[in-house]
């Protein structure tokens, strides 16, 4: 590889040289590395006048990208928004020092930022609502409220298309599998629903297991099995069941917790993660024999773990679809799309997604599996991100697994790097508890809902508010982006479902 | 009413008609229609009466036949759902409810506006002005009616001296001035004679204060050093508060308790 970057190295510096000399410029020692450090060549002479279209040009020639993608390049973890001399002259650094670029690949699509209600649909749901989802192709949308029905909602006519009745009590938690053919939801008696999404019918009964209600529902990843049979849920009772969507019942009891286990997880690996009231986070794993065993229990937080987060959870979610792709393969070709997604989306082969976990304590933690000699792959604290004034009620990665944003009961959402959890900024703009955020799927833009009954879209690139969409008549609870970016909805207290648009 | 056993004598003896079971048995089958006779038929106070006890053994009845249906076999139980649907994050946390909270945040301005002490006796019974005061008539021919003499106790300084007399035109009998009041410690339930430095506030007006007309309800300063109480500085305090808690005009004395 060295020869022939080599080459380009020469051919395209002495272009520049040639513009350097035409332009009477001095240059700067620059290196270009990736997030994870793998530097992109050696170190070069880039003028000083290179902005951010020469240094993509750049890149784009060295990676022998068949397309040009677009990057964004950040010195010393601040995002480098104007050309590289002035950034030299703005903080004075020495001309003799190498200076380290990093490049980050943002998505190819851009998303249009929501800013308008495209419809209000007050009447329907008799209840508040308490979970909005949307499927993971973008079709659908369902949402779970405290009238015990689930409601799915023909998205073309922004209007509702069944109503899923089967719950008895409110019903907390939806949940589509990954390949958009099954939907479940969880209430709070502890029974679960399976539904039928294109009928909008009941599949079987209602589930019963959990002793107490449901906090939440993860399905097994698409490129573990296609098409999704397995998913698993916590409750209040302390267990996590994994449970098969075609036998219709319980399969294994991952027992172990002493209080409520409030969220899970299913990695791409095949570990199952659960957080609970008892501070730890558990890892779990299936044996052969379909057993489930303890792997590891992780025990830094000291108060509720209330949320956690994978870094390759967005794509966990999608499954194998993608903004653009339609669902025409066979299942063999979705398994094999949805585990190139993942592997994309890990970063190197042999790494292992991330974890990060939302606490009562007001701390968050940036869990990373270690590299030590030992059998089992066990997670170690990366870092502990701390900054909050209240508890941390939501964290989640960006879709891209470089961002990590935390809602927090102190009104503010903060922005943190999702490598080494280092803090970036943070947005204020809440009047109230801000309670559940939402990723649009170019990691660009993210989107807060808050007991001050207004959702805020903020901006990354600037790290300012994009807009703010007030409406609701109270608390707003629950806020989804569709995966293909095009729609928000969001429900809460007052009982009307909102779809914002572009 | 048989005065004796010959009627249980003779059955012993020799034994019960041949048909007595069989009439036995149709006459209490005829019961139930004799006694629906008797209570359709009966009037005045006797029908009441049968009416009354024929309900309460109906009630009776259903109540004891729903407890038979109680089966144990657990079935679909049609409960109302609950109000108040919360999401699951909110499930665990006492959220205190919007209402609370606001009406919480206006009583706390309301009463910072008011500026209102917490007294044991936070309302009074008012006093009326033509029960507080008695027209004194003056003049030769006692046709004038401006002077006023205050029939409930007082207060007055130690360095005090009345107008001249032509010009007075509250008169405060010195029978009901009074100097000392017993005042009660709330937390060591002891009462002290303690000497009155002033009137604070009376409830029923200013007019009251500036007179120093002591009604129940009334702020009055105390003398505490006798009680030997220090400030956290390290001063020691002469001084306090305390509410006078009943009718001195009434007892002849002032009974007040402290304020801490």
């Amino acid at each position: 590889m060295a020869k022939p970057l080599s080459i380009f190295h020469r051919s395209l510096s002495s272009n520049i040289e040639q513009e350097a000399s035409e332009m009477e410029m001095n240059t700067v020692m620059c290196l270009l590395t990736d997030a994870e450090g793998t530097p992109l060549g050696s170190a070069m002479y880039i003028p000083h006048n290179a902005g951010h279209l020469q240094l993509t040009n750049l890149v784009n020639t060295f990676l022998n990208n068949e397309e040009k993608l677009s990057y964004s390049f950040y010195v010393s973890d601040e995002e480098l928004l104007v050309s590289v001399g002035t950034y030299m002259e703005r903080n004075s650094v020495s001309v003799e020092n190498v200076l380290k670029i990093v490049y980050r690949q943002q998505a190819v699509f851009r998303i249009r930022p929501v800013y308008r209600c495209s419809q209000t649909i007050s009447d329907v749901h008799e209840g508040e609502i308490l979970c909005v989802s949307f499927s993971p192709d973008g079709k659908q949308l369902a949402s779970g409220s405290g009238d015990t029905t689930v409601r799915l909602w023909d998205l073309n006519t922004e209007t509702p298309m069944f109503t899923c009745k089967g719950h008895k009590e409110h019903v907390l938690a939806v949940a589509w599998s990954p390949d958009a053919k099954c939907l479940v939801s969880g209430d709070r008696d502890g029974k679960v629903c399976c539904w039928d999404p294109s009928k909008g019918e009941l599949q079987g009964n209602a589930l019963s297991g959990h002793k107490k209600w449901i906090c939440g529902i993860a399905w097994e990843p698409a490129h573990l099995s296609y098409p999704s049979r397995r998913f698993v849920t916590c409750g209040k009772d302390g267990d996590a069941r994994i449970w098969d969507f075609t036998l219709k019942r319980t399969l294994i009891v991952l027992s172990g917790h002493t209080r409520a286990v409030t969220c899970v997880k299913w990695g791409g690996d095949g570990t199952i993660y659960t957080g609970s009231q008892d501070s730890t986070i558990r890892m779990w794993e299936i044996t052969q024999q379909g057993q489930g065993i303890l792997k590891h229990i992780l025990k830094d937080h000291a108060g509720w773990v209330n949320s956690l987060s994978l870094s390759t959870e967005y794509v966990l979610r999608t499954g194998a679809f993608d903004r653009t792709r339609q669902v025409t393969c066979s299942d063999e070709e979705m398994k094999k799309i949805a585990l190139e997604r993942y592997i994309k989306a890990k970063g190197k082969i042999d790494s292992l997604e991330r974890l990060v976990s939302g606490s009562d304590d007001f701390t968050i933690i940036l869990w990373e599996p270690s590299v030590s000699l030992q059998p089992k792959q066990k997670m170690v604290t990366t870092a502990r991100l701390t900054g909050h004034q209240q508890l941390v009620n939501h964290v989640y990665f960006s879709p891209n697994g470089q961002w990590i944003a935390s809602a927090s009961f102190d009104k503010s959402v903060k922005l943190w790097d999702g490598v080494t959890g280092k803090f970036i900024t943070a947005f204020r703009g809440h009047a109230n508890c801000v309670y559940q955020i939402s990723w649009s799927p170019d990691s660009r833009m993210l989107l807060s809902c808050s007991k001050d009954s207004t959702l805020k879209v903020w901006e990354i690139g600037t790290k300012k508010l994009k807009h703010d969409l007030p409406g609701h008549e109270d608390e707003v609870w629950a806020v989804d982006w569709s995966p293909d970016g095009e729609k928000v909805a969001s429900g809460g207290l007052g009982k009307a479902l909102k779809l914002w648009k572009g | 009413m048989p005065q004796g056993d010959y009627i249980e004598l003779h059955q012993k003896r020799h034994g019960r008609r041949l048909d007595y079971e069989e009439r036995k048995r149709k006459k209490e089958a005829r019961a139930v229609h004799k006694r629906s006779k008797q209570a359709q038929n009966s009037i005045g106070i006797k029908g009441k009466m049968i009416a009354k006890k024929n309900y309460a053994e109906k009630a009776q009845m259903k109540k004891t036949l729903k407890m038979h249906e109680e089966s144990s076999s657990r079935r679909k139980a049609d409960e109302d759902v609950q109000e108040g649907a919360v999401p699951a994050y909110l499930l665990d946390r006492e959220n205190t409810s919007r209402a609370k909270v606001l009406s919480n945040t206006i009583k706390q301005k309301r009463k910072e506006k008011a500026g209102k002490w917490e007294v044991p006796l936070p309302k009074v019974r008012p006093v009326a002005e033509d029960e507080m005061f008695r027209v004194i008539r003056s003049g030769k021919r006692k046709t004038k009616q401006w002077k006023r003499m205050v029939t409930k106790a007082t207060f007055v300084g130690p360095g005090f001296t009345r107008k001249p007399p032509k010009y007075e035109r509250f008169i405060r009998p010195s029978g009901l001035r009074f100097t000392k009041a017993h005042v009660t410690h709330p937390e060591l339930r002891c009462t002290f004679c303690l000497e009155i430095i002033g009137i604070k506030k009376n409830p029923n007006g200013p007019m009251y204060t500036s007179l120093g007309v002591m009604t129940r309800g009334t702020i009055i300063e105390v003398n505490v050093s006798e009680l030997g109480l220090v400030t956290p500085a390290g001063k020691v305090v002469w001084g306090k508060y305390a509410q006078v808690t009943n009718n001195p005009e009434n007892d002849g004395c002032i009974n007040a308790v402290l304020l801490v």
